[in-house]
């Protein structure tokens, strides 16, 4: 306990020494993970709401993303960082940012759709909306909640990834965690490590609300949505027997 | 390649050690979402603090855990034992909604069924409802261990080596093969332990091989003119 | 006026759902396609709104080929009534209704207030307009189903098993409001049941599917109660041993009716009308 309240009050006195201030390392680890995220969302959504809107493709991408789960994204960026040369860290380090979140970006994308029920696209259709139509009017809106759900997913990938990032100079929070260990600086590294679990704690609580606001109104009214598997109605309806 | 042939010892050790760790974090793991899940699913009000608890600590970036976890738990922060633990921790955190989730898709009638045959509620519960939820527990199984032996490798970074020591040794000596090395490991040894889970879940639930991939998509057999 | 000449449908997976189908469907008149499962009266209807298109044959509205028009133009001018609705949950009420309006190039508000007259006209309450699908009746989200498919006042509707999904009183209800409707707007409805007593009640012109969409017979309710074609025709709409095969008692107070197991079903009054 004792070291906890040496790790705050490290925090609070901003002392980093050599190290980069708070402030700068947080801004860092952000400025990373958003632009990461959104360079992997341009590519991804497309290709999800293409797979999601014509059904096809979806098992090369569902096995992409079991594939990406079993590559060690700590080897894969320090892989890239080899490869690219000292120099260009940075680029190295989005690269390996950005194809990691495709996956989930691309998963929440598709799934968004095909949880939407069938009839509903059917209805759609034969009322005599375009391809283009089903797509902004029904899919998307339709689909957004799981998307954001995907999004979120991504996201905190990124931001543990960024943490890691720190062991190639790339700055961010993880450089008090990865620096204080050799210096024996416990209370920096709990520090550092605090820092990070609360930066991932926030950004997923705004998620959150973010995922509950795409809930459309007419559907929020009915149920809510979730990034799990379909359950069925009888399960959800069913008294507890015992 | 030469470094790697020179080094198959090392590799083969460390990945040895590796899968020690990540074995012992699954199947705790696993064990330990058993009753959590079972408890998020039977009872709708320890539903919503079980899995935002355990989301909560999926949450937290693995570097962050690895020094947060002595601190609550005691146990040392060099050490093995706190690496396991944390791959632990997020295992159950991704095992116990799956849990929760495969034991809520059980048809409610074939449970009332079985109750009204004269089941026994824990009987019931081996012999019925959890066989039944076996098709989705497995693949959250499968997707956790895939995630937890792709983890494990952050420990290299607070000095627990595994095939993570491939990831710090081969950048601190700019060695490209050693860093392939390592990620080929990682990825051969989830896949074999994904092909080992496949072949036990074919084996222990022969009545799922005959349910062919699950439709996803509704079951509008017309085909439709898009034109 | 619709015609159908020699349709076949013949689905990738080598089903053959239509077979050299033909019929004339007469404009403001209610024609029902009605047979078991697996009849093709689904893909029939389908091909109407070119859903599906005919691997071979002929399919016209008025005269005019309609598989050398635009479908979505197509779909927009046909009225679409879908079992389930399929109401866009995420649409109020009176947007669902106004929805191919708008599609058209209605301006919002304006289709808005003749959607609204349209809830009138289908019997539903104006409060339900800023609702959602998921806050209405099984029965309610019907109706506004229905107006939807008039909003773009149409000269076809369309209706697929579209009170299949309901309960018999509220199935009872909704029925009567078609045939009210129909009176009123002289629409040329096509609609799909596996429902025989439905295909009576709401049918001008009737037409009895076997599988592959064979015709069995077409006619009108009366005609093919007082003819029927073939045995498949006098077992499927029971009048050989099932609800129609009714026989004459007498009673002390009169002639009843009774059907094939014996229970009064009604009483002769009066002489032939």
């Amino acid at each position: 306990m004792n070291l906890i309240a040496e790790a705050i009050a490290w925090i609070f006195s901003g002392d980093t020494g050599l190290l980069a201030p708070i402030p700068i390392a947080l801004l860092q680890h952000l400025a990373y993970t958003f632009a990461s995220v959104a360079v992997a969302a341009l590519i991804a959504i497309p290709f999800g709401w293409l797979i999601g809107h014509t059904g096809k493709g979806r098992d090369i991408a569902v096995a992409i993303s079991g594939a990406a789960r079993a590559i060690p994204s700590f080897g894969l960026l320090i892989l890239l960082v080899l490869l690219f040369g000292v120099l260009r860290t940075p680029e190295a380090a989005i690269i390996t940012f950005v194809l990691l979140a495709i996956p989930s970006i691309l998963a929440g994308a598709y799934t968004g759709f095909e949880a939407i029920d069938r009839k509903v696209i059917d209805a759609a259709r034969s009322m005599g909306m375009t391809e283009w139509q089903i797509l902004w009017r029904v899919e998307v809106p339709l689909g957004l909640s799981l998307l954001v759900a995907g999004l979120r997913s991504a996201t905190l990938q990124v931001v543990a990834t960024v943490t890691i990032a720190a062991y190639v100079n790339l700055g961010g929070l993880g450089q008090y965690i990865l620096s204080g260990l050799p210096l024996r600086r416990f209370d920096i590294v709990l520090g550092g490590a605090l820092l990070v679990a609360a930066l991932a704690l926030v950004l997923d609580g705004i998620f959150a609300l973010l995922q509950r606001a795409s809930v459309p109104s007419g559907v929020r009214a009915d149920q809510s949505v979730r990034f799990a598997p379909k359950r069925s109605a009888s399960a959800r309806t069913a008294p507890a027997v015992s | 390649m030469n470094w790697v042939i020179d080094n198959v010892d090392l590799i083969w050790e460390l990945t040895l050690i590796h899968l020690r760790q990540s074995v012992v974090a699954i199947i705790l793991g696993f064990v330990l979402a058993l009753p959590l899940g079972w408890l998020a699913w039977r009872y709708r009000a320890a539903r919503g603090g079980i899995l935002t608890v355990t989301g909560l600590l999926y949450t937290i970036p693995s570097l962050a855990l690895l020094p947060i976890l002595p601190v609550l738990l005691g146990t040392p922060i060099l050490s093995e034992v706190n690496l396991i633990l944390a791959l632990t921790i997020y295992a159950i955190a991704l095992m116990v909604r799956s849990v929760a989730d495969g034991l809520g898709s059980v048809d409610a009638s074939v449970r009332l069924s079985a109750t009204a045959m004269g089941y026994g509620a824990v009987r019931r519960f081996w012999v019925i409802e959890f066989p039944l939820a076996g098709p989705v527990i497995l693949a959250g199984l499968r997707v956790t261990a895939v995630s937890t032996i792709a983890l494990a490798t952050v420990g290299a970074l607070i000095g627990i080596d595994n095939l993570g020591y491939l990831f710090t040794n081969g950048s601190q000596r700019r060695i490209i093969p050693e860093v392939l090395a390592g990620i080929v490991a990682v990825l051969l040894i989830a896949l074999l332990v994904d092909a080992l889970l496949i072949a036990a879940g074919r084996m222990l639930m022969p009545w799922s091989r005959a349910k062919r991939r699950r439709a996803r998509r509704g079951a509008l057999p017309l085909e439709v003119s898009v034109a | 006026m619709i015609q159908f000449t020699e349709v076949t449908k013949e689905f990738a997976d080598g089903t053959r759902a239509v077979e050299n189908f033909s019929v004339v469907i007469p404009a403001h008149k209610t024609t029902v396609l009605v047979g078991s499962s697996g009849s093709g009266k689904t893909t029939l209807l389908r091909m109407i709104n070119r859903m599906v298109d005919p691997t071979a044959g002929e399919i016209e509205i008025d005269g005019a080929s309609i598989l050398k028009q635009d479908a979505v133009k197509l779909r927009r001018r046909i009225g679409y009534v879908m079992q389930n609705s399929g109401l866009m949950p995420h649409f109020t009420v009176i947007d669902n209704v106004a929805t191919v309006p708008v599609l058209s190039g209605v301006p919002r508000k304006q289709a808005r207030e003749a959607a609204m007259l349209l809830l009138d006209t289908v019997g539903l309450d104006r409060s339900l307009a800023m609702r959602y699908p998921s806050q209405l009746s099984g029965g309610q989200q019907q109706r506004v189903g229905v107006a939807r498919g008039l909003a773009a006042d149409p000269n076809i509707l369309l209706m697929d098993e579209p009170f299949g999904a309901v309960d018999p009183i509220v199935r009872a209800d909704l029925q009567q409001e078609l045939i009210r409707l129909q009176r009123e707007l002289g629409k040329t409805v096509v609609s799909v049941t596996h429902d025989i007593d439905e295909a009576f009640l709401l049918g001008d012109q009737v037409v009895i599917l076997s599988k592959g969409a064979q015709i069995a017979q077409v006619g009108s309710p009366s005609e093919i109660i007082e003819n029927p074609a073939d045995d498949f025709v006098a077992s499927f709409i029971g009048v050989d041993r099932g609800a129609r095969a009714l026989t004459l008692k007498q009673t002390e107070r009169g002639t009843v009716v009774v059907d094939s197991e014996g229970r009064t079903q009604g009483a002769i009054v009066g002489g032939p009308g």
